[in-house]
C-alpha cells in the first residue's frame, strides 16, 4: 500500500471533537493535519461587564472535566486584581480539591479512555469482564476522587463552594478524617493500577520537544508557581506569560495554537513530570520507577504513565494536606473584599497542563478585559508535529492499524477540545 | 432486545455526559439493560442508528448544526435534552444579548469570518424534544431515574415548584438572610437545593418554573441592593434565550 487517505472524523474517547487528516502518496506523507471543528463558545467575550462574583460561575462552565482548575485560575487572577491574599487554610483546601480533580480526570483518562486501546477493545466495558479486579480498582479510585470533590467542592463538575476570598462551606474534621481513611485504603488500588500499567507495552516513539509547566521551589507545582521550560535556565513569573507563550491560529481549526522556544511544546502530566519529578511524593517516585518512567522522557505516549504517577503522588499529598489541616484545626474565616480596579493573572496546573486566566476589573469589580491560555491549545501544534513524526513509523501496516496508532497518539495527550475552542482570542498585528 | 441508546453533543463542555461514568458501578448495572451503540466520548464503537433513546447535550450555535440535529431527531424514537445547554441554551446564550459581530471580533480579530456563529439556542428551537434532564451539570441520580422510568415505559415528570421548597425542606438558612441574592424562588426544583445547601446561591441552571413571578422577584433583588444591570446579568447567566426575561 503505497498511497492512501485517512480521514478520522471525530476521534473517539477524547473530550470534544477533533479530526485527523492524512494523505500518503508513493509512501510519502503529503498531508497531515490535526483539525478542530468544535463549536466556539466565546467565553472571553461573554464575561465582560460581569461582576467578579459571577465570573467564577460562568468560567467553570468552560470545561466539564477541569471546571475546578478553571475556577481556581479565575479566583487566583481575580484575588490578585482585587488585592486580596487568601489564608493558609484556604490555600491548603484549594490544593486538596485540585488533587481531587487531577485524580478524577487522570483516572477517567488512563482508565476509561486510553486503557481499552492496549487490549484492542472499543471501550472499557469488555475489560470489566476480562480484567475485573483492575477495572474495579480504577472505578474505586475514580469514585474516591469524585467523593473528595463532592465533599470539599460541593461537586466535581462545576464546583459550588469555591469563591473569591475562600469557601462557602468548610468540611468538618470528622469528614476530613473519614476522607483520610479512604485515601489510605486507596493506596492498594493505585499500586494495582501501577502494576497493570507497568505490564503494558507503550509504543516506542521519541521526538525531542520543549516541555512547559509551573514550578515552585518547595513542591510539585499544581495550584500556583512560575512558568518553567525545559529549554530555559530561568522561570518566568505569571504576569509576563505573553513573553513566554506565543499564540497563533490556523484556518482549519477553531482552536488556537501556541509555541515558545521551538515550533511547538507540550504541557500536561509528562511536562510536569519532566520538570518537577524531584519533588514527587515517595509513592509517586516509586510508581514512576516501577513503570520505567525517567526524566527527561520524550515519548508522548508516556503521558498516560505520567498521569498514573501523578495520581499516586496526589493520593499521598492529599493525606499530608489533611494531616496539616487537622493539626491546625479548621476555622470559619471572615473575609472582606472591596471592589477596586486592577489586573490579575492566575495560573494553575490542571490535569491537561498549564492554564492561565487574566482579568482586568473596573472600580465596581466588573470585568473589562479578559484572556485565557488553555492547556490543549498549547498542545495542538505539538500533537500535529508528533503525528507527522510518528506516521512514517507506521507505514507498511494496514490502514486500520495506522489509524489506530494515530488515534492512540492523540488520545495520549488527553486533549480537552471543548476547553480549547472556548478561548480563541487572537491579537492580529 | 435491549433498547439502543446514543449520546451526541453540540456546543457544550461535555460535563453532563461525564456524569455517566461518574455513576461508577451503577453504570455497569445500567449497561445490563441498555445497549450503548454510539457515544464518541466513551467508546470507539459507532452506530448510524436508528436509536430508541438519544441523549443530546449542548446548544445549537452554528447554522449547519441544525441539519445534524434534524438527522439525529429522525433516527431517534425518543430524544432527550441533556443538561442546561440543550434544555434552555445555558451559558452559551450569554452572548445572545451582545453584538454578535463584536463578540466574534473580540475573540477572532479580523479573521472573524472564518468562524461563523449564531445566537445560541436550545434543541427545542430546532426539533421536538421529548424529555429533559435539566441542570448544569445534570444530577447523575436524576439522569438514572429518568432513564429507568423510560425503560419501564413510564413518563418522567419534573417538579414544577421552585428550588426554595427543597431548600426549606433541607432546613437551610435562606440565602437572602446571608446577604446573597438567589434565583431559587423562580428556578425549577429537583436538585435538592444543592448550591444553597453547600452555602452558595442558586444561579438558575435548571431553568424557570412554568409560571415564574419575575416582577416580584426583581423587586426582591432590587430591595437587596442590586441595580437593573446586575439583576439582568444574573438572569442571563442561564436564561439568555428565555423570552420571559428579555
Amino acid at each position: 500500500m503505497s498511497g492512501f487517505d485517512i480521514n478520522v472524523h471525530y476521534v473517539s474517547r477524547v473530550e470534544g471533537h477533533g479530526n485527523i487528516v492524512v494523505k500518503v502518496e508513493d509512501n510519502q506523507v503529503k498531508e497531515m493535519r490535526w483539525e478542530i471543528p468544535e463549536a466556539p463558545r466565546f467565553f472571553e467575550a461573554m464575561v465582560r461587564g460581569k461582576h467578579y462574583s459571577d465570573v467564577v460561575f460562568i468560567i467553570s462552565r468552560i470545561c466539564g472535566i477541569c471546571g475546578i482548575g478553571h475556577t481556581f485560575a479565575a479566583i487566583q487572577a481575580l484575588e490578585k486584581a482585587l488585592g486580596f491574599e487568601p489564608s493558609e487554610q484556604t490555600l491548603l483546601l484549594r490544593k486538596l480539591l485540585l488533587h481531587g480533580e487531577t485524580m478524577q480526570s487522570h483516572t477517567l483518562h488512563f482508565g476509561y479512555l486510553a486503557l481499552p486501546d492496549f487490549f484492542g477493545a472499543p471501550n472499557i466495558i469488555p475489560l470489566a469482564q476480562s480484567h475485573r479486579e483492575q477495572v474495579l480498582a480504577i472505578i474505586r479510585l475514580h469514585r474516591l476522587a469524585n467523593e473528595l470533590c463532592d465533599l470539599i467542592g460541593g461537586r466535581t463538575t462545576h464546583p459550588i463552594t469555591t469563591v473569591v476570598g475562600g469557601w462557602t462551606r468548610l468540611p468538618t474534621e470528622g469528614e476530613l478524617k473519614e476522607l483520610r481513611r479512604r485515601l489510605t485504603e486507596a493506596i492498594a488500588d493505585v499500586k494495582a493500577v501501577v502494576k497493570l500499567f507497568a505490564s503494558l507495552e507503550m509504543p516506542a516513539f521519541q521526538r525531542e520537544t520543549e516541555y512547559i509547566a509551573l514550578k515552585k521551589p518547595d513542591e510539585y507545582a499544581f495550584y500556583d508557581g512560575e512558568i518553567a521550560s525545559t529549554d530555559d535556565q530561568r522561570t518566568t513569573p505569571l504576569p509576563w506569560y505573553k513573553e513566554k507563550i506565543h499564540e497563533f491560529i490556523v484556518p482549519y481549526s477553531t482552536a488556537k495554537r501556541a509555541r515558545s522556544n521551538r515550533e511547538s511544546y507540550m504541557v500536561g502530566a509528562l511536562a510536569r513530570f519532566n520538570i518537577n519529578y524531584a519533588k514527587l511524593m515517595p509513592l509517586g517516585q516509586e510508581a514512576a520507577e516501577l513503570m520505567g518512567l525517567k526524566p527527561i522522557c520524550y515519548n508522548s505516549f508516556m503521558n498516560n504513565i505520567a498521569q498514573v504517577v501523578e495520581v499516586a503522588h496526589a493520593i499521598e499529598d492529599s493525606i499530608r494536606i489533611i494531616d496539616t489541616l487537622l493539626a491546625r484545626g479548621l476555622k470559619e474565616e471572615k473575609v472582606e473584599i472591596k471592589p477596586r480596579s486592577g489586573r490579575g493573572v492566575g495560573g494553575v496546573e490542571v490535569p491537561r497542563g498549564l492554564l492561565i486566566h487574566d482579568y482586568t476589573l473596573d472600580e465596581q469589580g466588573r470585568v473589562v478585559d479578559s484572556n485565557m491560555i488553555i492547556p490543549t491549545n498549547q498542545n495542538h501544534q505539538n500533537i500535529e508535529e508528533d503525528l507527522k513524526a510518528y506516521l512514517p513509523h507506521l507505514l507498511g501496516r494496514s490502514k486500520e492499524d495506522i489509524t489506530l496508532g494515530l488515534e492512540m497518539l492523540v488520545r495520549a495527550y488527553d486533549p480537552c477540545i471543548s476547553c480549547s475552542t472556548h478561548f480563541l482570542k487572537v491579537e492580529w498585528k | 432486545m435491549k433498547p439502543k441508546v446514543a449520546i451526541f453533543e453540540f456546543g457544550c463542555c461535555e460535563g453532563c455526559q461525564l456524569q455517566i461514568p461518574n455513576l461508577e458501578e451503577k453504570l455497569l448495572e445500567l449497561l445490563e439493560h441498555i445497549e450503548l451503540v454510539s457515544w464518541r466520548e466513551g467508546s470507539s464503537a459507532h452506530s448510524e442508528g436508528p436509536y430508541d433513546i438519544t441523549f443530546v447535550e449542548g446548544s445549537i450555535t452554528r447554522e449547519e448544526e441544525k441539519d445534524r440535529l434534524r438527522q439525529i431527531r429522525e433516527k431517534s424514537r425518543i430524544l432527550i435534552a441533556l443538561g442546561a445547554c440543550a434544555h434552555i441554551g445555558g451559558v452559551n446564550a450569554i452572548k445572545n444579548s451582545m453584538d454578535q459581530e463584536e463578540v466574534r471580533r473580540y475573540v477572532y480579530g479580523d479573521k472573524a469570518e472564518w468562524f461563523p456563529s449564531i445566537p445560541a439556542m436550545p434543541l427545542s428551537a430546532v426539533v421536538p424534544v421529548d424529555y429533559v434532564v435539566p441542570g448544569c451539570p445534570i444530577d447523575k441520580e436524576e439522569f438514572l431515574e429518568i432513564t429507568k422510568a423510560l425503560l419501564m415505559g413510564k413518563t418522567p415528570v419534573l417538579p414544577n415548584y421552585p428550588v426554595c421548597v427543597e431548600c426549606k425542606r433541607a432546613e437551610n438558612i435562606c440565602v437572602y438572610e446571608k446577604g446573597l441574592v438567589c434565583l431559587g424562588p423562580i428556578t425549577r426544583a429537583g436538585c435538592n437545593a444543592r448550591c444553597p445547601t453547600f452555602g452558595n446561591r442558586c444561579i438558575g441552571c435548571r431553568g424557570l418554573i412554568d409560571n415564574p413571578s419575575i416582577n416580584a422577584h426583581k423587586e426582591v433583588m432590587a430591595r437587596y441592593g442590586l441595580c437593573a444591570e446586575d439583576i439582568i446579568n444574573k438572569y442571563r447567566m442561564f436564561w439568555g434565550y428565555a423570552e420571559v426575561i428579555k
